[in-house]
């Protein structure tokens, strides 16, 4: 079995004269957890987006597992076991929590859903229940999303991509927009249960709190490439990072 | 308790075929017209419920119509449940072909080019003499396994088999929306990406549901066709599939009884405006869609989900 679960080979992305990709290359263990960090259009959710099909690259190489994903899309990716979340939850307006998750369920029988099985029976509405229950959010699971708090929609989002039961899964910006107070608490929920499935992890992030406290290596994008690559103590020292990334303690001239 | 589906339609199919004898013959044609309609309308519904809206289903309505009338000129075949199976090849192939193509487009797109799609077939009839041009060709009265009704009880029998038609689809369409892909339809309508992201093609999911559409308007095509006992080019004239989509809007996405309720009050209100307002019959039907759109805006059917909506909502939690 390969060790290496997901890898990618000298990336390159342009859109027209930006270079949003340049030369990115990274081998990621099989349970491993990662954060990529960076300034807005450093090409974190670029990197994402390459790796899950929303967009391929101009060159180089996505493997996963040892199988070239490259020029695959997102439906032929997420089947092949990388799920995503995003940074603006992409949640089925009109249906509710659990409608959500049934849908999730769903696909994930069968990327053809049954035509007369029925959507909501008992089997699959436990099931469904016992997911939101995992998340904590179960007693949101009549509301629509429009009535959703953040947190709970970070959740769901989440939640809907671990249906597919994935080996690896990148989440874009996990807790933005979600009250300072429930950062960790989310955190803790997510990373517990994606480390319960042995999950491979990405997650961009711009709490530095976050990442030095759940991942185990750090990937600091600036300008499309990746300028540092360690664990997470010696990125934040590196001072290009603290320069073009996290910045530096203001100190008294 | 949720009611069984198959005890429902029981109970409609009984209540309709009492209705049917208990009605006076123009009633009873009407309300095979609506009832064959309403059909057409469905299908244009399990599109809405993906998200999309065909304005050209009077292609499939008149390929279905056709199949009837060419049939029983060409080849002497009559006999209404073959015609009708007939129908559901030509129109269901015809959807098949054109069904991956058109679900690459979504909004005005598709329906541009659904109703562009009716357009080709209207004009080619038209021009086409040996298919009777714009006169159309005379439909055979139909006979029914054998039995050959004449007058009246023709017209009852084409009332019955639609009223059974009709229930039949009816409850397969209640349970295909109450399944798993029914559900995965609605979150194509509400989100595209999150479906693509969990591992299902929205496009292919649009595309069934226009083969469905296609064969639903080929059995109401034929039905009518029938009824009528006659069928040209105008079957598949935009005016004809604006009157599906009108159906459509006014029954909204949410019942599968409310399509045939708008089709039926279609057919009523068309009927009385033809007979007191004959010129401005269309004025009437405007007035009574703007009413529906604004005190409605997901159309007649909605009134029963609004309420689960609201009752669910009630009974949780505050956050």
């Amino acid at each position: 079995m390969n060790d290496i679960a997901l890898e990618t080979k000298n990336l390159v992305k342009n859109f027209g004269a930006v270079t949003a990709a340049k030369d990115v290359s990274i081998a990621v263990p099989a349970g491993a957890v990662w954060s990529l960090i960076g300034s807005n259009g450093a090409g974190k959710t670029t990197f994402v987006n390459m790796v899950t099909g929303y967009l391929h690259p101009d060159s180089g190489q996505i493997l996963f597992q040892g199988r070239d994903i490259t020029r695959l899309g997102p439906r032929t990716i997420t089947r092949a076991g990388i799920c995503r979340s995003f940074q603006i939850p992409q949640l089925c307006g009109e249906l509710t929590t659990i409608e959500n998750v049934l849908v999730a369920h769903a696909i994930n029988r069968s990327a053809t859903p049954s035509f007369f099985r029925r959507a909501n029976e008992t089997e699959e509405m436990g099931r469904a229940l016992a997911l939101l229950e995992r998340f904590k959010i179960a007693e949101y699971r009549n509301r629509l999303m429009g009535e959703l708090p953040a947190g709970v929609r970070k959740l769901l989002d989440i939640a809907m991509a671990m249906t597919g039961e994935p080996k690896v899964i990148l989440l874009d910006e996990p807790t933005s927009g979600v009250a300072t107070e429930e950062k960790f608490p989310i955190m803790d929920l997510v990373m517990e249960a994606l480390s319960a499935e042995g999950v491979t992890t990405l997650f961009v992030e711009h709490d530095m709190e976050i990442v030095t406290r759940y991942s185990e290596r750090v990937l600091a994008f600036y300008d499309g490439r990746i300028i540092a690559n360690d664990a997470p103590n010696e990125v934040l020292s590196d001072p290009q990072v603290q320069r073009y990334v996290t910045g530096t303690p203001l100190t008294a001239s | 308790m949720e009611k069984s589906p198959v005890l429902v339609a029981a109970v409609t199919l009984t209540g309709l075929i009492v209705l049917g004898f208990a009605l006076p013959d123009w009633a009873q044609f009407l309300m095979t017209i609506a009832l064959a309609k309403g059909l057409v309308s469905l299908g244009i519904v399990a599109g809405m419920r993906c998200g999309v809206v065909s304005f050209g289903q009077g292609l499939y309505f008149c390929l279905g119509a056709y199949t009837a009338g060419l049939m029983s000129r060409w080849t002497g075949v009559t006999d209404v449940f073959l015609l009708t199976f007939l129908s559901v090849i030509v129109a269901g192939g015809v959807g098949v072909i054109f069904g991956p193509l058109l679900s690459r487009y979504r909004g005005i797109f598709f329906a541009m080019l659904s109703l562009s799609l009716s357009m080709i077939l209207f004009g080619a009839l038209a021009k086409t003499t040996s298919l009777g041009g714009t006169d159309g060709v005379n439909v055979a009265a139909p006979t029914f396994a054998g039995y050959a009704p004449e007058g009246g009880a023709l017209a009852t029998a084409l009332y019955l088999f639609i009223v059974t038609v009709t229930v039949i689809i009816g409850t397969v369409m209640r349970i295909v929306f109450d399944s798993q892909s029914g559900l995965v339809s609605l979150a194509v309508r509400s989100n595209e990406l999150r479906v693509e992201y969990l591992g299902s093609s929205a496009n292919g999911i649009v595309a069934v549901s226009y083969v469905i559409a296609a064969i639903l308007g080929g059995v109401g095509g034929v039905v009518t066709a029938l009824a009528i006992g006659h069928v040209d080019p105008e079957y598949a004239f935009w005016t004809t599939s604006g009157e599906f989509v009108f159906v459509a809007i006014l029954a909204g996405y949410l019942s599968i009884p409310a399509v045939f309720v708008a089709s039926i009050v279609l057919e009523v209100v068309r009927s009385f405006s033809n007979l007191y307002f004959p010129n401005t019959w269309q004025l009437v039907l405007g007035v009574f869609l703007l009413v529906v759109i604004l005190v409605r805006p997901d159309g007649i059917g909605s009134i029963k989900l609004w309420r689960r909506r609201e009752s669910a909502g009630a009974a949780e939690p505050s956050a």
